[in-house]
């Protein structure tokens, strides 16, 4: 099993994030183009019912850590157990989703092994990288925008292993499970010692998730051009009428408009509908990152040269003020 | 008891107001031309430090990594009520990854000596990684709490946070020596008192004085210390450039397209042509 592409899956009570399942998808894509085997870990309690499920998504090799303490994600038995895990089954990739357990998790054991290791990509491919006449061969580039405008960076670790990379809900696809693939499961059996159980969660509270963006058909989505917290009121009121769900940039969840659930693109969710109306949104690449591959895009801006319109299958020049209204009207005329 | 905490700050290029005045004709953003502004949530992290001190006591040593221009990361946190400030400073600093950036703050904080609670900001608007607090606490062999809002006990040892998760959040209790990562979900920053800010405004670095004015400056309190490669004790290798780990393979400027979008007018037939194509291709 050394060498190979491996994924940490993040689970809450039973539940199988759906960025984990993602990256098995992509983890598969790596595994076979590096011929390795594709191995995930899962900590947690009463999770071992999750391995079948992971083989038939595409994973070779299970890991479960089982243990009650274990339930709810600790910093450091977590970090111990992935540490010990990778040190003894030698991936040359670990990925895991960017989530708040993931940022948690990832930068503590990418500092353990004194490894590298790049936050949420929005791609991650297998090439050789030159530097002077040094040549490595199948590397992982860890694509992602970086900061200054229309800039994509690839990064590389070509001299520490793993190589370790945090992605984002949605970047991915989901898996299509096969109930008939086969592979190993290896029960771990933790035992935690008084140090990892240091602290101690006395009490969680979390609400259902109450958007389900990446599965919407029609999103409308607003950027600072809306104005105003109250303002956007018409972008609510035109998914309402759409059928649609609510989204928005980093910059007015920033801002208050709406709150993070609802942010699309490289640092929030990657999403692809039918129907993508971008209202107010002047198109910055961390935000196209997470809606370009919309079937269909439609961009309302005053600002004709806005980025947002090159990716655009519609384009408004105008005020949002005065073209939602006129949509919403025109809907509610169709015959 | 009085705690002994150190603050990390960071100095960063304002992103959050991208301005054209800043965009070069590639589109690419001009980082230089960005005013340098402490990074927000590093300033909800301070604020933390300075109520734990408001009511318990203790002292905060600010330190940050970067060129010798943020010392006013420095000043402004002098002025809010932090104790100390350490600039570390050296070319061998220079082009840090995450990882190699940790392996400095972790000597720093070392040879600083013996510390309760460390606390820096969920994450720098530059690169938004929140990967440097938790690998210092690692390397530390310490504890975290990431995406803390409130410490909501201390006493003694014995501390409880309530930190962010999605969609609700977690009260997590435990011990110190902690780290703890800020978001701009906790306490709003102080603003800096005038007094303080007035008086800090003028604080240097030893190599920015003539040797005439030293004393004197030193005698005030106004000298902030400097440490480099040698004061902070970091091996050459794992620092800035050749410690880090990612390198950069490749940077692309996206080019658009010229591709050009199907156009409406705003009035309300343009409007309804769009909706009615819509609705004809059975997209909405």
């Amino acid at each position: 099993m050394e060498n190979g592409v491996w994924v940490f899956i993040e689970s809450d009570s039973g539940t199988i994030a759906d960025v984990s399942l993602e990256l098995l998808w992509k983890g598969r894509e790596l595994a076979d183009q590096l011929r390795c085997e594709l191995g995930c870990f899962i900590i947690g309690h009463q999770v071992s019912d999750a391995a079948s499920d992971l083989i038939a998504y595409g994973a070779d090799m299970v890991c479960v850590a089982d243990h009650a303490q274990l339930v709810h994600y600790l910093t450091l038995p977590y970090t111990r157990i992935a540490v010990e895990l990778i040190k003894e089954y030698r991936p040359s990739i670990v990925l895991i989703g960017a989530t708040s357990t993931g940022r948690d998790l990832a930068p503590r054991i990418a500092s353990h092994m004194r490894t590298g290791l790049t936050a949420d990509c929005t791609d991650l491919q297998i090439g050789e990288y030159k530097f002077g006449k040094r040549i490595w061969k199948e590397l992982l580039w860890q694509i992602r925008p970086a900061f200054g405008g229309n800039v994509i960076a690839t990064i590389v670790t070509p001299e520490t292993k793993p190589q370790m990379a945090t992605v984002r809900e949605g970047v991915f696809r989901q898996p299509d499970a096969d109930p008939a693939r086969e592979g190993t499961v290896v029960d771990l059996k933790p035992t935690l010692t008084e140090q990892d159980l240091i602290f101690k969660i006395v009490e969680r509270v979390k609400a259902e998730k109450k958007v389900n963006l990446k599965s919407a058909r029609i999103i409308v989505a607003g950027g600072m051009g809306v104005g105003s917290k109250d303002n956007f009121e018409l972008v609510r009121e035109l998914a309402g009428v759409l059928g649609g769900e609510v989204g928005a940039t980093r910059a007015a969840v920033d801002a208050g408009f709406v709150d993070h659930e609802r942010q699309i693109g490289q640092t929030g969710v990657t999403v692809r509908p039918n129907l993508y109306v971008a209202c107010g949104i002047s198109g910055a690449i961390q935000h196209r990152a997470g809606m370009q591959e919309s079937s269909r895009i439609i961009a309302i801006n005053t600002d004709s040269d806005a980025p947002i319109f090159s990716v655009a299958h519609y384009g408004i020049t105008g005020d949002l003020n005065e073209v939602i209204p006129r949509m919403i009207k025109a809907y509610k005329e169709k015959d | 008891m009085a705690y002994r905490m150190v603050c990390l700050m960071k100095q960063v290029p304002d992103t959050r107001n991208i301005t054209a005045d800043v965009l070069r004709e590639d589109g690419t953003v001009n980082r230089q031309a960005l005013p340098a502004v402490v990074n927000p949530d590093d300033l909800f992290a301070l604020e933390m430090a300075l109520d734990v001190k408001d009511k318990y006591g203790g002292e905060i040593t600010v330190m940050s990594m970067g060129p010798p221009a943020a010392i006013e990361v420095l000043r402004d946190a002098m002025s809010r009520g932090a104790d100390h400030a350490i600039l570390l400073t050296d070319k061998k600093f220079a082009g840090a990854d995450t990882l190699a950036t940790s392996h400095v703050l972790e000597s720093a904080i070392r040879k600083n000596g013996p510390f309760n609670l460390i606390f820096c900001g969920r994450q720098a608007i530059d690169g938004d990684t929140a990967q440097v607090g938790p690998q210092v606490a690692e390397k530390l062999d310490i504890p975290q709490v990431t995406f803390a809002e409130a410490i909501e006990f201390l006493d003694q040892d014995d501390i409880v946070i309530r930190r962010a998760i999605e969609g609700g959040f977690e009260r997590i209790r435990g011990r110190i020596p902690l780290l703890v990562t800020v978001t701009n979900a906790a306490a709003n920053p102080r603003p800096p008192s005038i007094k303080r800010k007035m008086f800090w405004k003028k604080a240097q670095t030893r190599s920015s004085v003539q040797s005439e004015e030293e004393g004197e400056m030193l005698e005030r309190g106004l000298l902030i210390p400097v440490w480099g490669l040698a004061e902070v004790g970091c091996a050459a290798e794992i620092c800035g450039f050749q410690g880090s780990e990612t390198w950069i393979k490749n940077v692309e400027n996206v080019k658009l397209t010229a591709h050009e979008p199907k156009s409406f007018d705003t009035s309300e037939t343009g409007i309804k042509e769009l909706i009615n194509e819509l609705i004809n291709e059975h997209i909405i």
